[in-house]
């Protein structure tokens, strides 16, 4: 095929320059005098065109040839492929839903083999960092999946210590329209800024203090939540939650199942190309009926948190893939009243308490190239005083303000695996200690989501 | 309770004014991709408004749904995305925050063009030990010209579906577009034909469909597997084996770090050009014609220096 067109096209440019120089060579002959230059010049400038001319044509027509055969060609390949899928049996794997599965596992080293505690602080049950050692961390398997034209749902299974716990397992409501969103099931609570985020996704090796202290880590429940994305330019998005309030900081599912709520608003944007923002404000309010220290301590009242988010980010032109500065922040308040009970002290019995706590963190993490990663972050932590009745008991927090500083190091060699190394420098109790963690983190199956 | 009342309130007033500012705009498009964009403003004329989510200097594999697209995305009439897996790691997230019906799957919003094209690069193997492989095919299309009328073709349809008191105006837009994209497309082939089977070296492999177009050949790509960093060993093998028996160029995106590019054309005098890969990638390529124009000529010129 090509060979002919070539031809074609070889055969036409020859033929034209024979006649045409036929017929420059009469003209020439006609005239027989000696033309002027300028004579020649011009009719050999004509010629010229003409050729040229010519040859356009010609390789527009050789162009119109072509995307017709690749037009017929392309015709062909759908034709063979819609003739091999007719009759194809759908098997019944065809509706399976996203699988994904993170693996995580650890080596933690305490310089001094310290045990984790807040003194002052009424821990949840998955506070700390873990075991001295090497160990498994949080590994899941998250189950997701459009469920129909209204509803998506997302089942994420929990591995880590010898059980597996439903960490979430929700619906949620899809193209409800006019910004509204409705989830119902297990699921992270959105106040705050790392609290709906899995751990995995998280800069560091462990939360900061502050979500250790007040949330224990993270705040998930059985629960409905309802959120409105605003229809303006600026991003604002506001929502309310309510949850069975089980789990830390509420306990004992009060007012018959229905023991927590939160509000919360974010508000967010660009500026420029190059940076993007967001910051929000949460509050929670937590009924507490029977929270239990491990010694045995006895907490019923209320829990009350406002948290301020803040996260900036800036990469060069916007462009992630190289290099990216990430700067975070968040300041929590705690306010609890209620009755307390301590364990081994019988004059500490159904006193009342009225207490003030709060945190924050900073962390700031640099992409330096496309697969590195460093990171610094500090962590405070403060309590009021108590009353003289309270000296010594699981909420005495003798004049400490817990610090931690950490610094991290990750490589990721693809978007898919990550391995890190962090040191933190606690000083939770008054004495220091150094605590190394070499973590790996690994997602395969469906595409995680790239949540800002 | 009246915290509540209030609230309600304060959302129905605001709904309210939402509502009355979407009825009187024209078709609100949302493009993933700058070329998108570019096209529907082709396309649209000005009964439309368009916003992309990426600018030709960054990555559109490595978007994340950051504040500002959720917004953007809640008041679009039409999303227009290249699809083929290229935004799996941000777009789903985005459609379910957005909570928008109007461009939902399956609607007359909800537009991917490579749906509209032959894709190639079809992987044998779905397995990610090779990399960050997209299982669908290739999904950067808009490598190549050709493809851009296939999806403007199909993307005028849903125009004129979403916004029927204007479909004449679309269709005569689209008309106006596609003959003079006729005219640019003879014109490039015609360009770049001399240089048929000229062998490149790519950066990532995202050009397959500028190969197709030009009848170029591909020879390597210095990314050794797809969204993995080259490694040093493939480098200098890529060194050993073009310092024998030289590719004709080396080509990477403008978004790309290229500092591999550079070093492989230093190590091995194939001369290296940044081309923009979509609108936005440099200054001169400031619509869809400008683009092509500007990615043929800087191959030809390159090609043609190097003979």
């Amino acid at each position: 095929m090509k060979l002919n067109k070539i031809t074609l096209l070889l055969c036409a440019v020859i033929g034209m320059a024979t006649s045409n120089l036929a017929l420059a060579t009469q003209t020439v002959q006609k005239q027989n005098k000696t033309p002027s230059i300028k004579q020649l010049k011009q009719e050999l400038q004509q010629l010229k065109k003409n050729y040229q001319d010519k040859i356009t044509e010609l390789e527009d027509r050789l162009t119109d040839i072509e995307d017709n055969n690749d037009e017929t060609q392309g015709n062909i390949d759908q034709l063979a492929i819609d003739v091999s899928q007719q009759g194809n049996q759908k098997a019944d794997n065809t509706f399976n839903p996203g699988i994904g599965v993170v693996l995580n596992g650890r080596y933690v080293n305490y310089k001094n083999n310290f045990k984790f505690a807040l003194p002052g602080f009424f821990l949840g049950d998955e506070s700390g960092p873990g075991k001295q050692g090497l160990q498994l961390g949080e590994s899941e398997l998250n189950l997701s999946s459009n469920i129909d034209d209204k509803f998506y749902g997302s089942a994420t299974l929990s591995f880590g210590d010898g059980e597996a716990n439903v960490e979430e397992a929700f619906i949620q409501t899809i193209n409800l329209g006019h910004g509204f969103n409705i989830k119902a099931g297990r699921f992270f609570s959105d106040i705050g800024y790392l609290t709906n985020k899995h751990v995995h996704t998280d800069d560091f090796a462990n939360r900061p203090l502050p979500y250790v202290a007040f949330l224990g880590g993270q705040y998930g429940d059985d629960g409905i939540q309802s959120t409105w994305l605003a229809p303006t330019k600026l991003y604002w998005e506001s929502g309310a939650e309510i949850y069975r309030g089980d789990s830390f900081p509420a306990a004992g599912a009060a007012n018959s199942g229905v023991g927590v709520w939160t509000a919360f608003t974010h508000v967010g944007g660009d500026i420029g190309v190059s940076s993007s923002w967001r910051a929000g404000l949460s509050y929670m309010h937590a009924d507490v009926n029977g929270r239990q220290s491990p010694a045995g301590d006895l907490f019923t009242g209320t829990s009350k948190l406002t948290i301020a988010d803040f996260i900036y980010k800036w990469s060069p032109q916007g462009n992630r893939a190289d290099q990216e500065i990430k700067l975070q922040g968040e300041y929590l308040f705690r306010n609890e009243q209620g009755v307390f009970s301590a364990a081994n002290n019988a004059n500490l019995t159904d006193a009342s308490l009225d207490r003030n706590q709060d945190g924050w963190y900073i962390q700031g993490v640099y992409r330096f190239a496309r697969q590195w990663r460093v990171g610094v972050r500090t962590s405070r932590l403060h309590s009021d005083n108590l009353p003289n009745q309270f000296d010594n008991s699981f909420l005495d927090g003798f004049n400490h303000s817990p610090t931690q500083n950490s610094v991290m190091l990750d490589w990721s060699n693809s978007e898919f695996s990550r391995i890190r190394l962090q040191a933190d420098k606690n000083n939770l109790n008054g004495q220091h200690d150094n605590v190394f963690t070499l973590q790996y983190i690994a997602a395969f199956g469906a595409h995680g989501a790239h949540s800002f | 309770m009246k915290v509540l009342n209030k609230i309600t309130l304060a959302c129905s007033a605001l709904l309210i004014t939402s509502t009355v500012n979407i009825a009187s705009a024209n078709i609100n498009v949302f493009a993933c991709e700058p070329e998108w964009q570019a096209l529907a403003e082709e396309l649209g004329g000005d009964k439309v408004t368009t916003f992309s989510a990426t600018t030709g200097m960054q990555d559109p594999h490595q978007v994340q749904a950051r504040p500002s697209l959720i917004s953007k995305m809640r008041n679009a009439d039409l999303l227009v995305c290249s699809g083929a897996d290229l935004e799996v790691g941000w777009l789903p997230v985005l459609l379910r925050r957005a909570s928008n019906p109007k461009i939902a799957v399956n609607k007359p919003g909800y537009f991917f063009a490579a749906n509209h094209v032959k894709l190639l690069g079809i992987p044998k193997v779905i397995d990610r030990s090779q990399g960050d492989v997209h299982a669908a095919g290739n999904p950067h299309i808009q490598t190549s010209p050709k493809n851009i009328a296939l999806v403007a073709k199909a993307l005028v349809k849903r125009m004129k579906t979403i916004d029927p008191t204007n479909a004449s105006y679309y269709q005569k837009q689209t008309d106006n577009f596609l003959q003079r994209w006729k005219v640019s497309l003879r014109k490039w082939k015609n360009q770049i034909r001399p240089f048929k089977g000229a062998r490149f070296i790519v950066q990532h492999a995202s050009w397959d469909y500028l190969m197709d177009f030009g009848k170029f050949k591909q020879v390597a790509t210095i990314e050794e597997k797809p969204g993995i960093p080259p490694t040093t060993g493939h480098l200098s093998d890529l060194v050993k084996q073009f310092k024998a028996d030289p590719a004709d160029i080396i080509i990477h995106a403008a978004y790309q770090d290229e500092r591999a590019s550079k070093w492989l054309s230093k190590r091995t005098g194939i001369p290296s050009v940044t081309l923009p890969f979509t609108v936005g990638g440099d200054d001169k390529a400031k619509d869809l014609f400008s683009l092509y124009n500007n990615t043929f000529n800087l191959i030809t010129n390159t090609l043609t220096k190097d003979k």
